[in-house]
């Protein structure tokens, strides 16, 4: 083979790799433009101030359609704080044991159950919530059918613990280890030196790991749409029924005529979960990103 | 009481909480298998594996969707592994420290955090309107492509990294070519680490829902997908249907229960092989 021929044999390999590469730029861009396209036809019809602010989702009705999301902005919302309530302090706990206390026997038996539970799909988180924690909130609240935001938290808690504690775990992993010594050797026990010198030093990689677990618990269907309940009045509490907006983009979508109002603002809600959970794990990104550049 | 022995019981309690959150955790995850599994193995027979649901979904078996998420699995594994291995040796073996391989990266951390509903929308404009795929079991493969491809790119790079560069440098020192030395003395040893990753986003995404609810699942079949535009039934999405949907949900919950052991078993099944698969390589590379 001539050099001038390998060389453009390179030159298509190297083309090739680049397209592959570049890919990743390309569907995400796809992904936003897409949303915008589609989403743009429903606020011919549509305020945004009425989509934004208010609380009324009624599309169907006879009378007057009306697109307000707030009801669902304020549910995805709070089902998310609830789940990040519940799995942050566990999480974080989880993590530093791992680091910190478990004998490496210990933690070789313990990360893969971290990994196991990330492996659950979330249909059958779900379904536990309907057929496990359902009857057991509504026993011990003494609530209908236990199908609400509580259920919905713990469940998203669930699945936003192997998120959280993988990250914070490799987060207090990275600390150097100078830092614990030197405390040590200044005569601070092991929490000592965990509470006042590895949580901080370690505490943007924590933070990126409580914001994609937070990703994780927005942008989750599956499990909020089988155990929350659905309904579509504005959230009163923990044990009251809501619904999200990931759940209305899947209940409604199957139901709704092509080419209508309903359809591009359902379109619109799947771009604003986008917007949200864009910005949560650029936030993230950041975060640990300028970690890391200080450690080197 | 003294600092000291202050200090030893402050630590000794501490330590009791995070060991309790560890519990905590742990007994979570058993509770969910137990509780799937007690109630799930009675259901499961050979007839519950190999035919279709009769009567309403009230009898029969799952067959169809067994079969519907392992053929919706390998289109994603068709779209998704060659795509993202291809996207791991540009990043890791071409690509320099420039701007744009820096916003390549970024969009694949970013990509990866994008909602899987989010995903089934963008399917249903690209896959099944524009490219008139149709809602088929194509378009739900391929929108389960794109959503792990940054799964597949990001564990193929991790094999990637491990291959020491000293590999790459003797064949470029004998006069090889960039893409012979990749070829000959970087891929053999990094393949079988991208394919324990790669099946790792594998099974998520046969475990995965949201993203197959509008591009190409069906409430129920009683065949088979004769070609890569028909609909199919898939395992989670009739887990979906049999827990909240049907109109004897309270009747059919023992086949809820069945299909989410059989889930279970396919997913985990797949994780478990790609975990003992990088273990033994791990002990391998010793």
């Amino acid at each position: 083979m001539t050099k001038r021929r390998r060389d453009v044999q390179e030159a298509a390999i190297r083309a090739f790799f680049f397209t592959c590469g570049i890919l990743a730029v390309l569907v995400l861009l796809g992904i936003f433009l897409t949303l915008v396209a589609t989403s743009f036809p429903a606020f011919r019809q549509i305020k945004l101030s009425e989509f934004f602010l208010s609380t009324q989702w009624d599309p169907t009705s006879p009378e007057k359609a009306e697109y307000g999301l707030l009801s669902m902005i304020a549910s995805t919302l709070m089902v998310t704080a609830g789940a990040l309530i519940l799995a942050v302090p566990i999480g974080i706990g989880v993590a530093a044991y791992l680091s910190d206390v478990a004998h490496w026997r210990v933690r070789e038996v313990l990360k893969p159950v971290i990994e196991i539970l990330a492996g659950i799909p979330s249909v059958v988180v779900g379904f536990l919530g309907i057929v496990l924690f359902g009857p057991a909130i509504a026993k011990v609240f003494h609530v209908g059918n236990g199908l609400n935001a509580l259920n919905g938290s713990i469940l998203l808690a669930v699945m936003a613990l192997p998120t959280i504690i993988s990250i914070s775990e490799d987060s207090l992993n990275a600390v150097p280890r100078a830092y614990s010594e030197a405390s040590l050797a200044l005569g601070a026990s092991r929490w000592q030196t965990l509470v006042r010198v590895k949580l901080p030093a370690g505490l943007s990689g924590i933070i990126a790991a409580v914001m994609l677990g937070m990703g994780r618990a927005i942008g989750e269907t599956m499990t909020v749409l089988m155990a929350t309940g659905n309904a579509r009045s504005f959230p009163h509490g923990f044990l009251t029924a809501v619904r999200t907006m990931t759940a209305n983009v899947a209940i409604e979508l199957g139901e709704v005529p092509y080419d209508t109002t309903h359809y591009y603002a359902l379109f619109a809600i799947g771009l604003v979960l986008f917007v949200m959970t864009f910005a949560v794990n650029l936030v993230a990104d950041v975060v640990l990103h300028k970690y890391q550049e200080r450690e080197q | 009481m003294k600092p000291a022995a202050r200090k030893k019981i402050v630590q000794v309690i501490g330590f009791l909480a995070l060991r309790t959150a560890m519990v905590l955790v742990v007994a979570v995850l058993l509770l969910f298998l137990y509780d799937i599994g007690s109630k799930g193995h009675g259901a499961i027979t050979w007839e519950f594996l190999s035919k279709a649901p009769r009567k309403g979904m009230t009898a029969g078996g799952i067959f169809p969707a067994i079969f519907g998420t392992f053929l919706v699995t390998v289109i994603t594994a068709l779209l998704s592994v060659p795509l993202g291995m291809s996207a791991a040796i540009y990043l890791n073996e071409y690509a320099r420290q420039t701007r744009l391989t820096r916003l390549i990266r970024l969009s694949i951390r970013n990509l990866s955090g994008v909602p899987s509903i989010v995903y089934g929308l963008f399917g249903v404009i690209l896959f099944v309107n524009v490219m008139r795929f149709g809602t088929s079991v194509l378009s739900a493969g391929l929108t389960l492509g794109l959503m792990t491809l940054p799964w597949t790119i990001t564990a193929s790079e991790e094999a990637l990294k491990t291959v020491p560069n000293s590999y790459r440098e003797g064949a470029l020192a004998l006069g090889a070519t960039k893409w012979q030395s990749i070829r000959t003395n970087v891929l053999p040893y990094a393949v079988p680490g991208m394919l324990t990753g790669t099946v790792l986003g594998l099974a998520r995404a046969a475990g995965e829902t949201a993203p197959i609810l509008f591009t190409g699942a069906a409430f129920f079949l009683p065949f088979l997908p004769r070609s890569l535009s028909d609909q199919f039934m898939a395992l989670p999405y009739h887990l979906y249907i049999m827990a909240t949907q049907h109109h004897a949900i309270l009747q059919v919950r023992p086949l809820a229960y069945g299909t989410a052991l059989v889930l279970i078993v396919f997913v985990l099944g797949m994780n478990m092989t790609a975990v003992i698969l990088r273990y033994r390589l791990r002990r391998k590379q010793r």
